[in-house]
């Protein structure tokens, strides 16, 4: 039989269009190829920096996302009871209207009276902004109950974290150590960086006490026991200082191990300039540290007996305290085993080392004509970040990584533009609130002693999540998973309007959920809501629509503009600064409208300054307009690229009116490459801080010491221990003076949670066919995980007598859910986990009640609760690191019994009436039939 | 019944690289998406927002959990998470088409691509019973079986960038975990990665010949013992004072490259 001929060059599309992808937080480069002025098929694109052409599962889904039946498609009015999802269809005019009423008296009379949130956002530079204008000091996004502790710590530590402020150098790196990071945090890089290591043969370390996902790809596994992650990391602190493997050249001259520290009151030793004080090794005095020609001594003590950094951290990690046999059992590791990785980090870092010949010139003015490869790099996010112990687990990792001299040397971790950028050169908060008028400047930003706190003049919270006082001094992302419930109890004080974007607080992203949903429906003794309004805003028919009154539509990601601005999380990479948008490729087919543009459009109704003219007409037409004419400085504003009037300009510049056209003809992103020779050392490297003043990342050079002794949180200590003016509360001064410990130590969160009755930690993490998704309904992805049940290791299967598919009571000290269990061998064996936000509302999402998110899904949320349990002190302290406020997810703790198969999981609740209908009961979608 | 081919001109395929694929399943909805849009009928999905969704794939990720045999060298050997993408292995003997009874099952002589004529198809899901390996699904809107067409539609298409002419699968993965060739070319990428590490037929007892290779995982867990390793921790100095002592005389030793 003759083959059937075949149309081998079928023509793709009509069109491609090159947009940003927002299936996860990502940023990827798409091409989103066009038939008939619809969207058909999606990729990668290959010229963008992110992701150079590869696209995740999420990403290739975004096409059934543009006609998800869960799209919202006009703003709505509530009226029925809050939480029913009874809702009208409403004009844009009428909803403007409603929320002017709501907004203009509170910011007549406090605009503290607004609480303005958002979750998922990507254009924080410019909501924040609106806050700012509106003058309300309480927004934030949703860093607080995310991984604030791995950015907060790796800005005080070293000028930049993970993720967004930095990456491995993939291309020479010969030893990848993998922290607490599942599936996620960040997806696409990660996966390629990961791609390039093996295809090299080059080994990859996996802490984590669940292998899936990267860590099933790992050399190595260490199932680490949660929680333990700082404890083991000091145990490789302790070998590697008593080993004498550490970099002491680099120690010497890039970080605070030389700087002497006062042995009266812990503060660093600083000249009449504030200069920090090393002894030069040629002159045995004291000195200025950046001083031309100095030696920084690391060796020698002041004649005053004030001792160098170095040398309390060897008073404190060579202790047997940190020693591998003291810790091997709470770590779940054995000690050979620690030793054995202490031994391969020392092996590949100093042994396995080679110089790039690269010229540069230091800050001191000394030109070297090399560089030193460290050539081991490690990568860290929530898995360690999300602890009560978290930030100084997080510090432990920078001090590990700068032990071994390999931040920002080859082979080790390269910042992304605009960090290296230490906690000095940002903002401090924000906090002074006028009627009427904006806040006196941005909300958020980084504190360095007791009197950056944002305290009221009776010591009062100034805001509404109580960020930056003595109960988190360093909360530098706020703390949104606490607003609801302190909205809820009047404390510090009463608002009048909750307005949230992309945060689904009744769901998945709230602690105690079925308490949160409580407190959004309270009412008070008259019958009104405790918390009076509530406006959202959202694309899709998510848990969180019901529980407010008023909603804003916002767009799908492909209908709309955007910018990944180097002012807020830019697409970076190590060797470019790189920023991004995103358009219109198609055009919303619903009277929704992009939640930033309906800012602009509310901002110029309200007379924000910011966002009206002299005249009082609307400044900006449409956030595409802000995109292009914004100025946050002069010469700066949100996109780097083709600025000034002809687009000849990078960095500073006027505004280009063809700016957005000139990404748009450029695949949707800018990029400008990091100069040769300035692409490592960057804090220290002439070249680079000279780059990052052109490019405006900084006005002024910015070379700075890594801090491995971090003196801020000396000043907190000193402030519990009774010195200053303004002092912790007494309640709080022994748990400031503990915490606040300017070099990292490990504390046991377990028992807080009562881990003696509650021996078993459980854990969530994303698919990464869903991490950071705001799509989990979509028709594609949903086919790969529907429900999500309960994964327990052989060990605790055995001794409950549990099979696959029986069912569980999970109990907490604050509550018990009943769901389906699943054996998994690769598993800490005293821990248990699922894949997050699965569980779906029936009613939610477009969804049939029956769909199997709501039936045999479920959340670990409901077991935890905002609030540690009572100690017997008459306090409740918060579920959170006493340092940065982080929401401590991961030191749940509780314990397991067989159950009798429920009809669904439990809890149940009631569904809530979808405000779009349902989905149709087949698709076979082809737009180019 | 329908013929194979004797031999084939080329031999495309895939190799699949177990020892980094990271389970994401980019692959399988980028597979999804192209073919979609692409190649005869969508593939569609039934119940997409209800109770049992279940659509039409070509390409599908499962993981397993594997526990290496206890050796006396490791008696206790950690179990180990595995992602197998599967998908058509485009067999050379293949049985899917040797049992269709209308001839719309066929292995392309050029390249030998296993493919189903759409035309021609019955819809009678013999070849779904004889593929060993669980590779063609029926789509239950159109009626027709779909299986992996090896993106016959992008591996020549002129109205496509030459780097593109790849399947969606390889072109998508983010972790490099597949690559795309002829394996009748020894020099090619495939046929050397196949080399290199040890490529694997799937199934081999089956008798079908799989173009497509697996790459295996490589041994895991197997950093040697600490004594191995203990030149590398040799101690300095067993007190914080001694520590100080021996960093005085480290300094002396460091290249002085640096100050001047």
């Amino acid at each position: 039989m003759a083959q059937p001929t075949l149309e081998l060059s079928p023509q793709v599309s009509d069109e491609i269009r090159k947009t940003t992808c927002y299936m996860c937080a990502c940023r990827c480069g798409i091409n989103v190829h066009m038939k008939d002025g619809k969207a058909a098929y999606i990729e990668g694109n290959r010229d963008h920096p992110v992701n150079q052409g590869v696209l995740c599962a999420k990403g290739s889904a975004g096409i059934m996302q543009v006609n998800a039946p869960s799209r919202l498609r006009a703003p709505l009015k509530r009226v029925g009871p809050r939480g029913s999802g009874e809702f009208e269809e409403i004009s844009w005019e009428e909803a403007y209207g409603i929320a002017e009423g709501w907004l203009r008296p509170i910011r007549e009379e406090d605009p503290s009276k607004l609480a303005f949130f958002t979750g998922r956002d990507q254009s924080q530079s410019f909501t924040s902004f609106w806050a700012q204008n509106f003058g309300t000091p309480n927004y934030a996004a949703h860093g607080g109950f995310c991984s604030v502790n791995m950015a907060a710590a790796g800005i005080y530590t070293m000028g930049g974290a993970f993720w967004e402020f930095g990456q491995p150098d993939w291309d020479h790196t010969k030893l990848f150590l993998l922290f607490g990071v599942a599936e996620d945090h960040d997806s696409n890089p990660i996966k390629m960086g990961l791609g390039k290591i093996k295809a090299r043969g080059a080994k990859v370390i996996g802490v984590n006490p669940i292998r899936s996902g990267y860590n099933a790809v790992a050399d190595e596994w260490v199932g680490i026991t949660p929680g333990t992650d700082g404890l083991f990391i000091l145990a490789l602190v302790h070998c590697l200082m008593k080993a004498g493997k550490i970099d002491l050249d680099y120690l010497a001259r890039w970080t605070n191990a030389p700087v002497l520290v006062d042995k009266d009151t812990g503060l660093l030793l600083r000249d009449k300039d504030g200069k920090e004080l090393v002894i030069d090794r040629a002159t045995g005095k004291p000195t200025a540290f950046d001083t031309q020609g100095v030696q920084p001594d690391l060796s020698a003590t002041h004649k005053d007996g004030h001792k160098p950094v170095l040398h309390l951290m060897a008073e404190r990690y060579m202790s047997e305290d940190y020693a591998p046999e003291a810790v091997a059992e709470r770590c779940g590791i054995p000690a050979p085993r620690i030793r054995a990785i202490a031994a391969e980090l020392a092996r590949v870092a100093f042994e396995e080392s080679f110089e790039l010949p690269i010229t540069w010139t230091d800050f001191r003015g000394e030109t070297h004509t090399s560089m030193t490869a460290r050539p081991v790099s490690m990568h860290s996010m929530r898995g360690i970040s999300a602890h009560a112990n978290g930030f100084q687990t997080c510090r432990a990792l920078h001090v590990l990584q700068i032990l071994l001299g390999t931040v920002e040397a080859p082979g080790g971790f390269r910042f992304k533009p605009p960090y290296p950028k230490p906690a000095t050169a940002h903002p401090k908060p924000h906090v002074k609130v006028t009627a009427n008028s904006p806040l006196n400047g941005p909300h958020l930003g980084f504190v360095h002693g007791p009197e950056d706190l944002a305290l009221k003049e009776d010591g009062t919270p100034v805001r509404i999540d109580k960020a930056y006082t003595w109960e988190n001094p360093m909360s530098a992302h706020g703390l949104m998973h606490m607003v609801i419930s302190n909205a809820h109890a009047g404390d510090p004080y009463k608002i009048d309007t909750l307005f949230m974007y992309m945060a689904n607080m009744s769901w998945n992203s709230s602690m105690n959920t079925t308490g949160t949903m409580k407190m959004l429906t309270d009412k008070d003794e008259n019958g009104d809501y405790v918390i009076p309004h509530i406006i959202y805003s959202d694309a899709y028919s998510s848990e969180m629509v019901a529980y407010a009154d008023l909603i804003l539509p916002d767009t799908t990601y492909l209908e709309r503009h955007d910018c990944i601005s180097l002012l807020d999380r830019p697409i970076c990479e190590a060797d470019a600064a790189a920023d991004a948008i995103r358009w219109p490729v198609i055009e919303p087919d619903r009277d929704v409208k992009g939640f930033q543009s309906a800012l602009c459009d509310l901002g110029a109704r309200l007379g924000l300054p910011g966002f009206t003219n002299e005249d009082g007409s609307q400044k900006y037409a449409d956030y595409g307009d802000y995109i292009t004419n914004h100025l946050r400085r002069p010469g700066i504003g949100p996109l780097a690229g083709w600025r000034g009037e002809n687009g000849d300009q990078t960095g500073r510049g006027d505004p280009n009116p063809d700016q957005l056209q000139r990404y748009i003809d450029n695949g949707g992103f800018f990029v400008s490459h990091i100069p040769d020779g300035a692409q490592y050392m960057k804090p220290w490297n002439s070249a680079y801080q000279d780059w990052a003043v052109s490019m405006g990342l900084y006005d002024a050079p910015q070379p700075y010491l890594f801090s491995l002794y971090v003196e801020p949180m000396q000043k907190f200590r000193r402030a519990a221990e009774g010195h200053g003016d303004i002092q912790p509360p007494d309640h709080l001064r022994a748990r400031v003076r503990e915490n606040m410990d300017p070099l990292p130590f490990w504390s046991d969160p377990a028992p807080a949670n009562m881990v003696d009755e509650y021996p078993i930690t459980a854990l969530t993490q994303r698919p990464m066919a869903m991490y950071h998704s705001w799509g989990t309904q979509n028709a594609w992805l949903r086919q790969l995980h529907g429900h999500n049940p309960l994964y327990m290791p052989t060990k605790l299967m055995r001794e409950n007598g549990l099979s696959d598919g029986d069912w569980a009571k999970v109990t907490s000290p604050h509550g018990s859910i009943t769901v389906p269990v699943m054996e998994m061998a690769a598993l800490n064996e005293n821990t248990v986990w699922t894949w997050n936000a699965i569980g779906k509302r029936k009613g939610a999402w477009a969804l049939d009640n029956d769909a199997p998110e709501a039936t045999r899904g479920f959340l670990l949320n409901h077991l935890i609760h905002e609030l540690l349990p009572p100690r017997g002190d008459g306090m409740r302290w918060t579920n959170s690191d006493p340092i940065t406020g982080q929401a401590a997810w991961f030191d749940l703790k509780v314990r397991i019994e067989k159950a009798t198969a429920p009809t669904e999981s439990q809890p149940a609740f009631p569904p809530i009436k979808s405000p779009v209908g349902k989905g149709p009961k087949d698709l076979a979608w082809k737009v180019g039939r | 019944m329908t013929q194979l081919p004797t031999s084939t001109q080329k031999k495309l395929g895939l190799v699949i690289d177990l020892d980094t694929c990271v389970g994401c399943h980019a692959c399988v909805i980028s597979c999804k998406g192209w073919n979609t849009e692409n190649y005869g009928a969508p593939l569609s999905d039934q119940d997409p927002y209800g109770a049992n969704p279940s659509g039409t794939f070509l390409n599908r990720v499962h993981s397993y959990e594997v526990t290496p045999l206890a050796t006396s060298a490791k008696p206790h050997p950690t179990a180990q998470t595995i992602h197998f993408p599967k998908s058509c292995l485009h067999c050379e003997d293949a049985p899917c088409v040797t049992v269709c009874p209308t001839g719309a099952s066929y292995k392309r002589v050029e390249d030998g691509i296993v493919l189903v004529n759409e035309a021609d198809c019955i819809g009678c899901g013999l070849c779904a019973w004889a593929c060993p390996y669980g590779a063609r699904e029926l789509d239950q809107d159109e009626g027709v079986m779909k299986k992996c067409t090896l993106c016959v539609d992008r591996i020549y298409n002129e109205n496509l960038p030459e780097e593109d002419r790849e399947p969606a699968c390889v072109r998508t993965c983010p972790a490099g975990a597949r690559h795309f060739g002829d394996f009748a070319d020894p020099d090619s990428n495939v046929s050397r990665l196949t080399a290199e590490r040890g490529g694997i037929d799937l199934m081999p007892e089956q008798g079908t010949k799989p173009v497509n290779q697996y790459l295996p995982p490589r041994p895991k867990d197997d950093l040697p013992e600490f004594d191995v390793l203990a030149p590398y921790l040799e101690p300095v100095a067993e007190n914080p004072g001694g520590f100080i002592g021996w960093l005085d005389k480290a300094l002396d030793k460091l290249p002085s490259k640096g100050a001047n």
